[in-house]
């Protein structure tokens, strides 16, 4: 007999397998082909970014939660490392150190901490870094290295510029769509990833593996990816199909300004998304639409950080709207007699 | 593809160990501990005293209002206590000792009655004897038999539906009783069809008992108003309203009851213990238990008279293995654990499950990340996370808008959570305390 004594507990006495600490890992399996690949494409660059968020994200989360707000350490539970991945894979890959280090804080510090840490905030953190850094540092952050080129050094030469920047200046410069199609990469490096960009939105075809690889593991679900990216296609088809001149088509928005990275992994953050399908797919829509809006008529070429983060705001709303259907509610018995 | 219902469920490790093991006849027990309170509703009354003898079947208590049930003597022998001891509830409840005789022969008789089809009771006297015997449902609610038996005449019943999902991971009660008694099981069928005059019966079985499904489709094949739905395998499918939703496609409403939808659903157990009871007379006093566990020398089947201390149960499996940290009176998902095993089996003992040292603790509750888990699998249809949320913060009328009443406590959610949040320590919290508001405002 063991002399330990006998547990007694509530039921179930079994538990699935699943952790949120796994669910964490599972996402940033998820990423790294993505970044891989941008590490092919900016070299040492798209690394130290990368290293200096995610180390900063922790960094922070650690510093806040054990001397300010005096509470247990969480930092092995993955969210941090994956708010820093995240933030990252959001900024240029020559991004000044102390630019991501101040964009880490306002992830971790501002949208995480001060909401009450993991599962309270109302926003996505890296989106937020993100976002206060795009209009901090609009310049820095809107210019990004040649793809391919100069992969050992960290450059302050500016050359490489995004898709839809390309589209959004030329439109403004009174140039039609055909007159631009040439200055824009092909489909095919637009999805393989060899074009300017952030570090993490570059290649479709990467990020697209992951995002696959985390509904097989059943970390997300279809709901969200599959109807945002439905959404920004067709409210950006029914533009282009209007003017084909004045809007680009579907196929340069979804292959581009990071349409799949926040399609897969910002809009389908656990804690900042919808608990149920109807509602997710209510928010996927309206992201679809607000990113196709801004990135039309908004002052920046891209959308979908704002997008997501406008979205997240109405994600109580959604849920207190679009409450599962209860077992049993308005049916009348029917007996058929 | 397999029926099933359509919303929530969880498919959890089945871990059957024990489905191969024929049911063993326990030897007699030296004691028996008969609580009076083995059924959802009012304790039966005692009606013997200290130093009676009784005899096997013996009523020793009596039915204490409409939804009771009576309680027979499962040995016998000598009343040598009327004492209070701990149940698996956890708390000390009245219960009839008593020692068995141990030279008294109709003990050890234990007879295999021999297969007798023909019904010769009428309707009134099978309701009586299901009244009378202590039938009560043998899937793990103990609810009593008669009062869902108790149809109005302008309450059409349709459909009878045989529960023999058994859902539960480990239990393999319902599946041995399924394969050993099967042509008994559709007598019992038509027992009931006669007395309550439905035209359609339905067992419903998971396709995890494909030997089972195999049998009960040879042996219903005879009477054609009896069929076998092979059920996709998913907890928690052995919930009534479930299985009339994956069987039948019908909706209970939500504070409704089966006969609102023109059915009525027992469990395969309480369909033998009805047999029993109309063809040969005999009372609820014994049934079929699965002692498993992963590190037990022999987990098996049992049948077990009512009474029997669980360490008597646990000694013929070859005793507790080193390391045990758990007991538990049923399944994993809904089972009750133990404090330790001189509790004795009950009507509702569907089995005891032994968990080891590694899986007996629970993980430590992080914060909700709001996944939504909880909300998938909630085959109600209702939001635990939030359920947990408003009864941690005391806003019992708003969970009592939220449908926290409605709540089955399968514990899907507290399963699948993958933060290991309490959800269910939760709801149940808030449960009672609805109850207990309820009561005081009427």
């Amino acid at each position: 007999m063991s002399t330990a004594p006998i547990i007694v507990s509530a039921s179930p006495h079994v538990h699935s397998d699943r952790t949120s600490k796994k669910l964490m890992y599972d996402v940033v399996i998820a990423l790294l082909p993505a970044f891989l690949v941008s590490l092919y494409i900016f070299g040492i660059g798209a690394f130290i970014v990368t290293a200096v968020a995610i180390i900063s994200c922790i960094f922070f989360e650690y510093v806040i939660q054990k001397y300010l707000l005096k509470t247990d350490v969480t930092i092995g539970d993955g969210s941090a490392l994956i708010t820093g991945i995240l933030l990252a894979f959001n900024l240029p890959s020559n991004l000044p150190i102390w630019m991501i280090i101040v964009g880490s804080l306002v992830a971790i510090g501002v949208a995480k901490s001060s909401f009450g840490g993991l599962g309270f905030n109302i926003f996505n953190p890296a989106l937020v870094g993100r976002v206060f850094l795009l209009v901090s540092f609009p310049v820095q952050m809107t210019t990004w290295p040649t793809p391919l080129a100069n992969r050992t050094i960290i450059v302050d030469a500016v050359s490489g510029a995004t898709p839809l920047s390309i589209i959004k200046e030329g439109l403004l410069f009174g140039e039609s769509m055909s007159d631009l199609s040439s200055k824009i990469p092909s489909y095919l490096d637009m999805f393989l990833g060899i074009t300017g960009g952030s570090i993490g939105e570059m290649s479709v075809l990467a990020l697209l593996m992951g995002g696959i690889y985390l509904i097989l593991r059943r970390v997300i679900s279809w709901h969200i990816p599959v109807m945002m990216l439905l959404s920004i296609g067709l409210v950006s088809g029914m533009f282009w199909l209007v003017n084909a001149e004045q809007y680009a088509n579907p196929m340069i928005h979804l292959l581009s300004g990071g349409a799949v990275l926040g399609a897969f992994y910002m809009a389908t953050d656990l804690v900042t998304s919808p608990m149920t399908k109807k509602g997710m797919i209510i928010f996927a829509i309206a992201i679809g639409i607000i990113t196709v809006l801004i990135r039309i008529f908004g002052a920046y070429p891209e959308g979908v950080s704002f997008a997501i983060i406008i979205m997240n705001a109405f994600v109580p709303l959604i849920n207190k709207y679009f409450k599962p259907r209860r077992f049993g509610a308005k049916v009348k018995s029917k007996i058929v007699t | 593809m397999l029926k099933t219902f359509p919303k929530g469920g969880i498919h959890p490790k089945e871990n059957k160990i024990t489905s191969s093991k024929t049911i063993q006849k326990m030897s007699i027990p030296k004691v028996v501990y008969v609580p009076i309170a083995q059924h959802i509703g009012v304790p039966a009354e005692i009606v013997v005293d200290r130093k009676d003898k009784v005899e096997i079947g013996q009523v020793i208590a009596k039915s204490g209002g409409y939804v009771s049930s009576n309680i027979h003597s499962p040995v016998a022998g000598t009343v040598t206590k009327l004492d209070k001891i701990v149940d698996s509830s956890g708390y000390k409840k009245q219960c009839i000792v008593i020692r068995t005789d141990q030279k008294n022969e109709s003990n050890f008789e234990n007879p295999d009655y021999p297969l007798k089809t023909e019904i010769e009771l009428s309707k009134a006297e099978i309701l009586d004897r299901v009244l009378d015997f202590g039938i009560v449902g043998l899937g793990g609610a103990t609810f009593p038999s008669h009062v869902k038996l108790n149809v109005k005449e302008d309450n059409h019943i349709e459909f009878l539906l045989i529960n023999g999902v058994e859902c539960e991971p480990y239990l393999t009660a319902d599946h041995r009783l399924m394969l050993e008694k099967a042509d008994e099981i559709i007598v019992g069928i038509q027992i009931l069809m006669h007395a309550l005059h439905i035209p359609k019966a339905i067992i419903g079985i998971e396709n995890n008992k494909k030997d089972a499904i195999k049998l009960l489709k040879k042996a219903s094949a005879k009477d054609e108003n009896i069929s076998v739905a092979a059920l996709q395998v998913k907890y928690p499918q052995g919930g009534e309203k479930q299985l009339i939703k994956a069987i039948l496609k019908r909706e209970v409403p939500k504070n409704g009851l089966p006969m609102d939808v023109g059915v009525i659903v027992h469990n395969v157990g309480t369909i033998f213990a009805i047999y029993e009871a109309v063809q040969y007379h005999k009372p609820l006093i014994e049934r079929v238990v699965t002692v498993t566990g992963k590190k037990l020398t022999n987990p098996s089947n049992f049948w077990v008279k009512i009474g029997t201390p669980i360490k008597d149960l646990v000694e013929e499996v070859g005793g507790l293995p080193e390391g045990t940290r758990k007991l538990v009176n049923g399944g994993p998902m809904m089972g009750k654990a133990i404090k330790n095993t001189d509790i004795p089996v009950t009507k509702g003992t569907s089995g005891i499950l032994i968990i080891p040292e590694d899986e007996a603790t629970r993980g430590e509750p992080k914060n909700c990340i709001r996944c939504g888990e909880c909300v998938y699998v909630c085959p109600m249809g209702l939001e635990p996370h939030l359920l947990m949320n408003l009864t941690e913060k005391g806003l019992y009328e708003r969970v009592t808008n939220e449908d926290i009443m409605t709540c089955i406590e399968c514990g899907s959610c507290s399963y699948v959570c993958p933060s290991h949040r309490p959800l269910l320590d939760y709801i149940r919290f808030g449960k009672s305390i609805v109850k207990k508001l309820e009561t005081a405002k009427n």
